[in-house]
Parts: structure tokens; sequence; C-alpha cells
């Protein structure tokens, strides 16, 4: 970690995106996160992926649990409010702030522990409400706050720095998510940034629950040539089901477009998805293939990555719950408050 | 005919609206809204009523009871002594007529002669052929057994002389637009009032009296005000998991939303409810809809509550406004969950772990509950931290006589301290937590407010007052100092406690919540023996410092509560630094409401024994 100031300096020919707004503007406090850890990684794809799709910093809410990846919404966007909760919990507070207003981005961050131990519970029942948010989780396979103990996304003997060996099956968050209805899911690596990037502004636009499980390795506790999501391991490992690009809606489509060896997912705002097909002409759509894919991989001890499932035709909470169009916390005491006189004719019925 | 229990030489109990009447059913069996139906009939005579539902925590088939007491005086507490008793119930007919007091009636089904071990000869049988007559009257199955109940509402209209007319026009106003149920409903009715009319000298001694006490009242139970004040409030978000005492406060908001909060021009609607996956998830939506700008609550009873501990606790640091409602009944762990306890004070005061406060509110009406509920959203908004709202399960599940809820259309909400984007371009520096006003109560932003300016981070971690984090001690102490002050600042906006004596007398009564449906009672009693005293009801928490005057100007002070361990006395100790000489605790927590007897016997045993031992306050 870092003790010098971050330095607001920037370059008088820092290229602007359509808001006007440079990289900077994107930017966080310095991290305090160990050198080299895969979570720093994870906030400058995630810097990147706001300011190339020029986003309103403004309008994004940040919300997190406890740990190492819930530290991260410091290191991004400070034009940004920002919600670290309390441990395995965010994914309610998240809940809550969805349906007081509907009109901005969340992003939620958590991390295995956060999300796969303690906070197991509340990440099924947010996928089961859908909410509209793009949920990440910075999987390492380790609690580093507390020093190195296993997690339970380690895969079966998997080992930590201190020769620990998982003992228990892992629970893999990208399969549970497809299960229990999530509408985007994806599975990612923290050191490819060319497949994050687009991952993370396709999971920002889609319309309702979007996930994407990131190995992002733990350098100082996770990180031997044993750990299943340590470096060496993920680099060999790691196959893409596709390709990524993503196509802003702004954006005039300009590169062409194969239909044989591409496949194009138009998103609700009109971005575009656009998938390279690596050879194994893989279906996002189909929720059982999808399934039997990572399920295969994971059975060779490889990680598949990439776009895993993707539908569009679900509606997210509010439209589930048929809310009114305004946010709720902009309506008034004349929207909400039915005044006196109907308070008499209730009064009238209890006597 | 079944032949009927003679016993003339009974001498029954003869007095007018002034008395208390059990029925004994079985739960799931439908007796329920025949019970409603019963005391609803005497409010609309005028006559002050007070039904008490007393059931098990179970859907089908295990004993419930349903006592009303009658009172002109206007005595709303339970007292103890039943003197007319409904037996529907075999399980526990054996015990329910060995409660009725000599002098008493049971009404029983006399379609089965009741066996000779349970034939008093000091109390009045009457029999009703109830299951003879619904078989002989009704095809349906489902009838047959539902409308035994109406059949001895019936009967007991033509006993206890109720006006008929009100029976039918409420059968009316229940079944409107389900116009098949009328007939057969009113059918039921005429059927018991015959068979009465017929079968005895009607009415009985112990009668009603159409009276105009009633007048200008209601009748309501404590969770559906609760609701109500939540839709009044300006609620937007209710977020809960299912849990008796409290999931009709849930109830009652979703079923006038459904009325009141739908927008006429798109039909959508202007709330949500959630029901979460358990307490933690309902008090975390709740949280973050109360950081995010819109008004949010969660209700639960005890063990949710203690689930909701470390969110609690977020809230009062991380300063996000929040409306809780804890709807008691008896602890610890799962306890009884059908009855009623004031139990949680200490649990609520000083909720989560590291030095928490917070505040309390203690309705003891539904009149209050509609009040305070809606009351909460602003002082919350004001405080920017948790209030919670403490009812019970005696106040919160059961109708009650009180005055009508009211809302000034005057009154505009409190949205505390938000600055909005132009404000925030006219400050110096915008400082989350800086105290800019010396009252403890700093400024806030809704997240998306300003492009550049207003953000902030949101912790539950140490942070400085520009919300950054801080391991620094002294900040760290200022930001817990000025938590404390915050609280001070909270006495300007939460209820004064109500005082009544005028501080004349030399004893003091101190009470809360549904306590208060015995006081009235306890004051005429000890009056007419020569007692009298002052009484001070608290109605929040942190105490206004009329709370410990009033222990001060006082010599003794008998403080009221129902649970073991005193837990206001413990509140008052060490908030007012109170003497603990001039307080004696009177403590009730069997599950039932306290009963004005119980309060007065308590009382007067103890002034005996300070006479005794030199030390009466003359």
């Amino acid at each position: 970690m870092s003790y010098i100031g971050k330095p607001k300096f920037q370059h008088p020919q820092l290229e602007t995106n359509e808001l006007g707004l440079t990289r900077r503007d994107y930017e966080g406090a310095f991290t305090t996160l160990c050198a080299g850890c895969g979570h720093d990684s994870i906030s400058a794809a995630i810097i990147q992926a706001t300011a190339e799709m020029s986003l309103p910093p403004h309008r994004v809410a940040k919300i997190s649990g406890i740990g190492c990846s819930s530290k991260i919404p410091a290191y991004f966007l400070s034009k940004s409010h920002s919600f670290n909760s309390v441990h395995g919990r965010m994914p309610s507070v998240a809940t809550g702030a969805n349906l007081a207003n509907k009109e901005l981005h969340y992003l939620g961050i958590s991390g295995d522990g956060d999300s796969a131990s303690i906070g197991l519970g509340q990440f099924c029942h947010i996928v089961r409400r859908r909410i509209n948010m793009l949920y990440i989780i910075a999987n390492n396979g380790t609690y580093g706050l507390t020093k190195g103990q296993l997690s339970a996304t380690a895969d079966l003997g998997s080992k930590t720095k201190f020769g620990e060996e998982s003992l228990f099956d892992n629970i893999d968050m990208a399969t549970l998510a497809i299960e229990l209805g999530a509408s985007f899911v994806a599975r990612s690596f923290s050191g490819d940034k060319k497949q994050l990037i687009p991952l993370i502004q396709a999971g920002l636009t889609h319309k309702g629950f979007a996930f994407i499980d990131i190995v992002s390795p733990c350098v100082t506790f996770n990180n031997t040539d044993a750990s299943a999501q340590g470096y060496k391991n993920t680099w060999e490992n790691y196959v893409a089901l596709s390709e990524i690009d993503f196509v802003p809606m702004r954006e005039e489509i300009t590169t062409s477009y194969d239909a044989g060896k591409e496949k194009e997912i138009t998103l609700h705002d009109g971005s575009v998805i656009r998938l390279h097909k690596t050879g194994m002409n893989y279906d996002p759509y189909d929720k059982e293939n999808a399934l039997h894919h990572i399920n295969q991989y994971k059975k060779q001890g490889k990680i598949a990555t990439g776009l895993l499932y993707i539908n569009q035709s679900t509606s997210d909470y509010h439209e589930l719950q048929d809310t009114v169009d305004k946010p709720f916390n902009t309506l008034t005491q004349h929207d909400l408050c039915p005044g006196s006189e109907v308070l008499a004719d209730i009064n009238n019925t209890f006597r | 005919m079944p032949e009927l229990i003679k016993s003339s030489k009974v001498k029954t109990i003869t007095r007018v609206n002034d008395f208390i009447i059990k029925f004994a059913n079985v739960n799931g069996s439908g007796s329920a809204s025949a019970n409603k139906l019963f005391a609803k009939s005497v409010f609309r005579m005028g006559i002050p009523v007070s039904p008490n539902n007393i059931f098990p925590s179970n859907i089908q088939g295990l004993p419930t009871w349903y006592e009303v007491r009658i009172s002109d005086a206007g005595y709303l507490g339970r007292r103890q002594g039943i003197d007319f008793m409904v037996v529907m119930n075999e399980q526990t007919v054996n015990s329910d007529i060995a409660s009725v007091v000599p002098g008493g009636y049971v009404l029983y089904d006399s379609s089965k002669a009741l066996s000779a071990e349970l034939i008093r000869d000091d109390v009045q049988y009457l029999g009703i052929p109830l299951k003879d007559i619904c078989l002989r009257e009704f095809d349906n199955p489902a009838q047959r057994q539902l409308f035994k109940n109406i059949v001895y509402v019936g009967a007991l209209s033509a006993f206890l002389n109720i006006d008929f007319r009100i029976l039918t026009s409420m059968v009316g106003e229940q079944f409107r637009g389900k116009e098949k149920l009328i007939l057969p409903n009113i059918h039921a009715l005429e059927l018991g009032h015959q068979y009465a009319k017929e079968n005895f000298s009607c009415p009985l001694g112990l009668r009603l009296k159409t009276s105009n006490k009633t007048k200008n009242k209601i009748l309501i139970d404590g969770n559906t005000a609760i609701g109500l004040g939540c839709v009044y409030g300006g609620a937007t978000i209710g977020a809960w998991y299912p849990l008796t005492p409290s999931t009709s406060v849930v109830d009652s908001f979703g079923k006038y939303c459904k009325r009141l909060r739908i927008d006429p021009g798109t039909g959508k609607k202007k709330y949500t409810i959630v029901q979460a996956e358990d307490e933690l998830a309902a008090i975390g939506i709740a949280i973050g809809a109360g950081w995010m700008g819109a008004r949010a609550f969660t209700a639960t009873s005890g063990p949710g509550l203690s689930l909701m501990q470390e969110f609690l606790g977020l809230a009062y640091f991380a300063e996000v406004p929040l409306v809780l409602f804890d709807i008691q009944r008896v602890g610890p762990s799962t306890g009884m969950p059908t009855r009623t306890q004031q139990g949680d004070l200490l649990a609520c005061a000083y909720a989560s772990h590291g030095d928490t406060k917070h505040v309390l509110l203690f309705p003891s009406s539904p009149t209050e509950c509609f009040e305070f509920a809606a009351r909460a959203f602003d002082i919350a908004d004001r405080l920017q931290s948790p209030v919670i709202v403490m009812s019970d399960l005696e106040l919160g599940m059961n109708e009650q006589i009180c005055d009508p809820l009211n809302w000034d259309d005057k009154h505009e909400y409190d949205r505390g301290k938000v600055l909005n984007a132009s404000q925030l371009e006219e400050i110096e520096k915008f400082g989350r937590y800086l105290d800019v006003d010396g009252d403890g109560i700093t400024y806030r932003t809704y997240p998306g407010t300003h492009p550049d300016l207003g953000s902030y981070f949101t912790r539950g971690s140490s942070h400085n007052p520009y919300a950054a984090y801080t391991e620094d001690g002294d900040v760290y102490a200022d930001m817990m100092d000025r938590l404390a002050l915050k609280l001070k600042t909270a006495l300007k906006y939460i209820p004064e406690p109500e005082v009544s004596g005028g501080g004349k007398n030399k004893l003091g009564l101190m009470y809360f919540g549904s306590t208060s449906m015995a006081i009235q009672e306890v004051r005429d009693s000890l009056n007419k023996k020569g007692i009298k005293f002052d009484t001070l009801r608290v109605r929040s928490f942190p105490f206004h410092p009329a709370v410990g005057e009033f222990l001060e100007c006082h010599e003794l002070t008998y403080v009221i509560e129902q649970n073991r361990d005193a837990q206001l006395k413990s509140l008052l100790k060490i908030e007012c630094n109170a003497n603990n000489d001039k307080m004696q605790s009177i403590l009730s927590y069997n599950g039932v409401l306290v009963s004005a007897q119980r309060i007065e016997r308590d009382i007067l045993n103890s002034m005996q024994s300070l006479e005794n031992s030199g030390e009466i306050p003359a």
C-alpha cells in the first residue's frame, strides 16, 4: 500500500468522453490494497469501462459489504455516492437503495467471503428479486483482511500460502446465479482487461440483475502454485467461451460484422454486445447449455469465462411490482399523504 | 329436546354494562369473526368494550379464548373473574367452567348433555343445541360448523339484551358485495335469538343497556393504526419478515396502500412491500432506502429484533434514517409468541455493540400508534438515526376503544437537513459529518444530486467530518461526542411525558405503553381508599428532564412495567441518575396484560410493608 497522496495533476491533452470528462473524473482515492492485488485491476477496469461509456459518475451508486473487495469502491468513481455496509449484507442495502430510486446505476461490489459465506442467503435472494444492478464478486478464494483463511469458493484441494488445503467442494457463484434466475451472468479474470471491460459495460447496461464473478488473485495469501484462484492456475486454465466487444448505443457501428463468426446481442438501450466465436459456437441464451459448459470445463480443471448466460426477456423488480415512473425518493407529501378528509372516512369504518 | 339443567336455586349476578364475558373456542373454527361481531355490537350500543384475543401459536385445533370486558366506567384493562362463559371447546371445558365466578353464567352446546362433573351448583347453565340447530337448518357442511358461532351470538343478543338491529346491520356491512351470505347469517342469528327467548327468561340479570359512552370513539387495533400511520407519514417502502405479533402492521400498510397509494392516472403503485428472506435483509432494505432518501420501515418482534442489532448499530453510526416497529412479545428466545410483554426496552435503548443509543417511542393507544408511526418518519429524517416505535402484542393485536385517528393537514413532513444541488453550490465545503449548526445533526445529500458536489462515502467504520476513514482516536472520540449531543437534541423532537396530578402528591406512579390501559381503574380504586398519587406516562426515550424531575419531587414512585427485570427502572437509574430508594417496581410478566387489581394489590402490599417499617410517605 502507498502512503503518498494522490496527485491531482492531469495532462492537458487527456482524452475526454462524450460528457467532456476525462479518466481522472472516474478515479477514486489511492488504493490501500497490497501491490499486485487483483482487486486493483478490477478498479482500473471499472474506471475505464465507465469513462469509455460516458456514464455520469454521480448517477452511479456503489454499494459494498465488508472485506478487501468491499474496500475498492473507495478507489474508483469518487463523484459517486458509496455505501460500505456490513458483512454479507450488501444485497439488502442495494435492494433498498434501488427501490428508493430506480434511475441510478447500481454497482454492487462484494467478495467471496462476503457473498458465498456470510451473505449467501442475501445473494440468492437479490438474484430472485431481479434488482436492476451489476453485482461483482472479486473472487480470490481467501479471507484477506483476517489473513488467509480459505473461503467457500476455493476449489476442492486448493491450498493457501500456509499449506491449508480445501477439504470441501466449492460454491460456484456463477452457476448458482444462473440457477436462481440471474439474467446476465459472466465470469472473468482481473488480469484480462480486454474481456473484463466490455463485460462490465454490458453488465451496467443490461436491464435486470447482472452478475460477474471475477477471479482476482490475492497476492499475499492465496497465490501459490496450488491456489485455484492464484495467477498461475488462472492464466494456465482460463478458457474464454467467446471474445466480447461492447458497442455503446451512441457509437456508430463501423467495424464489420461477420454473421458466421460473430453473434450480436442488442441490449434494451440499443447498445450491442458482440461475441466473437472461438471455435466452440457457444450459445449464451441457453441456460442448460451454459451450466453444462461450465461444469465440463471445471471437470478438466479449467475455468470457463466470458458471457456465460444472458436472458433479455425478464422484467426487473420495479416492472414486476408495477411501481410509478417517478423514483420514490422524489415523491412529495402531496403525492403520498391522503389527508384528513380521507382519514375521517377511515375512522368511520371503525365505528 | 335435551333436558335443561335446573339451577333455579343459583343466585345469579345482576349487573348492567359491567361484566366480563369469555368465549372458549377451538382455533381455526371460524369463531373469531363471530366474537368480533359480538364485541362491536356492544361498542355500537355506546358501551365501552375491551376485547382480548388469547390465542395459541398454531393454525388449527388448539384452544383459543376471546375475553371481552364491558365497563360503563370505561376501564379497558384486564380484570380477574369471568361472569359469563361461552364454552365451545371440549379440551378446556373443565377449567373454563371452573373459572366462572359464583353466580355467573355458562352458555354451552346442549346437543350433547354436559357430563356430571361439569355441573356446578353455583352457576347458571344456558344450554343451546347449537349443533342440532345447525344440522337441521343448513345443508352445507362448512356452514353447519361456522354458523354454530353465529347462533350463539344470536342467543347472546337475547340473553344480554343486544339491539338485534345493530347485529343485522353489521352483518350487512360485513358481507357487502357478497349478498348471498347476508341472509343465512341473519337467519343463524335469529335461530339463536329465538331459541333463547323461548326457553329462558330473557334478558338475564347480567345485561346491557344502550349508553352514550362510545360517542366519537373508534374501535381499532394498534397494528392497523401503525400501518395507516406509515401511509400518512409518507413511507413508500415496507420491508419485513413475517413474525407474530408484528405481521399485521405490514398487512395494514398493504391494505391501505392498495386503496390510497395507487396513481390514479396510470394505476401504478406509489409504494412497495418486500417480504425479505429474513430480518437481517428486511432492516438492510429499509436502511438502503433511507440512505437514498425514501421513507422506509420494517416491523418485527423479539427474535427479529435480535437479528437486527448489527444493522441498528450501522444506522446509528453511519447516520441513516430508519423507522423500526417492535411489537413486543414474550421473550427470551422464542418465548411465548402469542403473549404480551414489555421486555425489549433495554435491548432497544442501546441496541448493537459499542456505545449506541436509540430514540424509542412508546404509544399507549391505537390513536397514539397512528400518531407516533407517522411522526417517527419525521424524527428519523430530522435526526438521521433509527427510531424504534415500541408497541406490544396487547396493544397491537387487540381492538381498543380510543379517540379517532387524527391528521393535521397543516403539518408538513420534516425531511431534515438535506442539501439540494443549488445549496451545495452555495456552501463553502460540504462535510457529511461536519457539525455546522452545533446541534449534533449534520447535513446530508441524496445520491445523484450534483455532478461534482456532495458525494460521500457512507460507512460503518470510523470516519472524520468529511466521511473519510480514520483511525485517529481523537477524531473518533469527537464523532462519538457529537452523536451523544445529537441524542440530546432529539428531546426537541420526541413526545413529552404525560403528567397528571399537578405534583401535589407525595406518591408517584410511572408507566408506559399498554400498562396505561389499567391506570384509570387503579387511580379510581385507590382514590376511593383515600390514596392519591401523581402519574407520569413515559412516551419516549431518551427521557425528557420532566421524567427525572418527577422522580426527584416525589417521595416514592411506583414504576409499573411488564417485564421481570425492571427494565424501565434500570433505564431511569442509568439515564436520570435516579435514586433507587425513591423507586419501587411493580412488575408483571406472565404474558397477559397487567390488571388494575394486580397493580393495586402490589401498591397496597408495598405501602403496608413500608408502614410496618416506619418509612411510609404519609
